[in-house]
């Protein structure tokens, strides 16, 4: 499903964000990716979403390599991958039910179908009834929700969250990740960037830690899948 | 994607391009106006060239031609020769007018009167007006004529009417290539208004488009309401040019009448055709549309989402 090949990230600035990193995701995994800021998580994520292409190696997603995949093609590409961000992206001047129906109304939904997919998705995050709020009335927590609620509106075979825990308190934290586990347990691959150890070591998933643009802990680079921890 | 649901998309972007420029009425306005003015002004002018073509379309199929007598002719020899240019195949209609009736007229309709009673004798010849059949109308036929009469020994000077004709119609030429430059100019000067404003529309919902590119959705579809928005201020700065027309029209209506009634014409001002009209509108939502896109193309590439 997802497979790094040899992967290195040189930003224009010069700054190496990856270097030679390979490891492969398999369908419905769910997987932590985690490191100290700067190690690498984000970029990993962004080379996955392709808002960024690598500079040596090969990023293959849905069986497709980033690398070669012409531009006109990136953004159906991208409707098969939900994001959740820290700070969730939600367009303030728009109502809860506009922020989540986005993916769909890109991707040509009819109205009625629209609907009723922003209700299913939202009730899966426990915010029936708050689609007509604006984002800002809402808790951080909530925001985050609906936030969550976009990126699986669409039902994507792959999510993945860039710090989806950031700004909320240990409960909400915990409760945020329980939702990423239903949505791998009706076989979605999940992918989350995080820090929080002390999440990760709570819910046992497989764990990818980076350390300077590196997989840690592999001893041969070439080994797939590197893996870290698993309980 | 089918039809309907391709048709409910472009129904929404356009009622979404709508309600957002009613949210910032003022700045809304003054754009059309902008836009307005600059299709207003390649629209009257080309009012004025109709105009002008119709004012005068009477005139210009006439090409009379005057035949000036030397002033010793006596109007006995005027008849005799109206007489033998009558018989001639490319004539329709020969008239003398006696040097009398052509004092007398001078006098009633010159303003002149008091002074021309100082004059001893009357200085006018007697004049032919000859009026050539229609299909004997061209410049050649008309030149032809032209030396029938100058060969006469009688004759002192031969004048065609349709000169002035001729040279009126060169000045519309003049006038219409005007129009065409002018109509050039203000059109590149809407669809920089309109790519500006665009491009300041693009900056303003940039999160929007960043969040929408992430979630997938193509350039086409992030493109889609910046081109309605530009085809509705095109079209509406049209209308609201037409309405400026309208106003202009009706306003110097009046005047015009009244000027054509002092040269003894009763032409009334018209205002633009349905043609005009629909060729208007037409400019205003191609302008729209491509000044939209240019811009659309130029800075959407720029927003990529980042993360």
């Amino acid at each position: 499903m997802i497979t790094f090949e040899r992967v290195s990230k040189r930003y224009p600035n010069g700054r190496e964000a990856l270097t030679n990193v390979s490891f492969s995701i398999h369908n419905g995994e769910m997987v932590f990716l985690t490191g100290r800021s700067g190690a690498g998580k984000s970029t990993v994520l962004k080379l996955i979403a392709l808002l960024e292409r690598p500079t040596r190696g090969n990023v293959v997603v849905h069986g497709r390599n980033t690398r070669t995949l012409k531009t006109r093609h990136i953004a159906a590409f991208r409707r098969r991958i939900g994001v959740v961000f820290q700070d969730h992206r939600l367009l303030a001047d728009r109502p809860v039910f506009d922020n989540v129906a986005l993916p769909l109304a890109v991707a040509a939904t009819p109205l009625k179908e629209i609907d009723k997919r922003v209700r299913a998705a939202l009730d899966q995050v426990g915010l029936l009834g708050r689609e007509r709020s604006l984002p800002l009335e809402l808790s951080v927590g909530e925001q985050q929700r609906v936030g969550i609620a976009r990126a699986v509106v669409s039902k994507p075979p792959l999510l993945i969250a860039d710090e989806p825990t950031g700004n909320l308190d240990p409960d909400l934290s915990l409760e945020v990740m329980r939702l990423f586990r239903r949505f791998q347990d009706v076989g979605v691959t999940v992918v989350v960037a995080t820090h929080d150890l002390h999440l990760v070591r709570e819910f046992g998933q497989r764990v990818i830690v980076l350390e300077n643009g590196q997989v840690h802990g592999g001893d041969a680079p070439d080994t797939l899948p590197s893996v870290v921890a698993r309980r | 994607m089918s039809l309907a649901v391709a048709g409910a998309r472009h129904l929404q972007a356009l009622l979404g391009s709508l309600g957002r420029l009613a949210r910032s009425p003022l700045s809304t306005a003054l754009t059309l106006l902008v836009i307005a003015l600059a299709l207003a002004l390649p629209t009257s002018l080309r009012l004025l060239v109709t105009n002008a073509q119709l004012a005068t379309g009477n005139f210009a199929s006439a090409v009379d031609v005057s035949v000036y007598l030397k002033t010793d002719v006596p109007l006995a020899k005027a008849q005799q020769l109206a007489q033998a240019a009558g018989q001639r195949a490319d004539v329709a209609a020969v008239t003398v007018i006696a040097a009398d009736k052509g004092l007398e007229d001078f006098r009633t309709y010159s303003g002149f009167g008091e002074a021309l009673q100082a004059l001893k004798e009357n200085p006018l010849p007697h004049v032919l007006h000859v009026r050539p059949r229609a299909e004997d109308s061209s410049p050649a036929a008309l030149e032809s004529l032209r030396r029938y009469f100058s060969a006469w020994p009688e004759v002192d000077l031969v004048q065609l009417d349709s000169e002035w004709v001729m040279r009126f119609n060169a000045i519309l030429e003049v006038m219409r290539r005007l129009l065409l430059i002018a109509a050039a100019l203000l059109g590149l000067g809407v669809l920089a208004v309109i790519g500006n404003t665009i491009r300041l529309e693009i900056q303003g919902r940039r999160a929007e488009i960043e969040v929408t590119k992430l979630v997938g959705g193509s350039n086409s579809f992030v493109r889609r309401p910046f081109l309605y928005t530009g085809v509705l201020y095109g079209v509406g700065g049209a209308l609201l040019a037409w309405g400026i027309v309208a106003i202009a029209v009706a306003v110097l209506g009046e005047s015009v009448t009244s000027l054509a009634r002092l040269y003894g014409s009763r032409y009334v001002l018209r205002g633009p055709s349905r043609d005009d009209i629909g060729v208007l509108l037409g400019a205003g939502a191609v302008l729209g549309w491509l000044g939209a896109w240019i811009s659309a193309a130029r800075h959407l590439r720029s927003i990529e989402p980042r993360a």
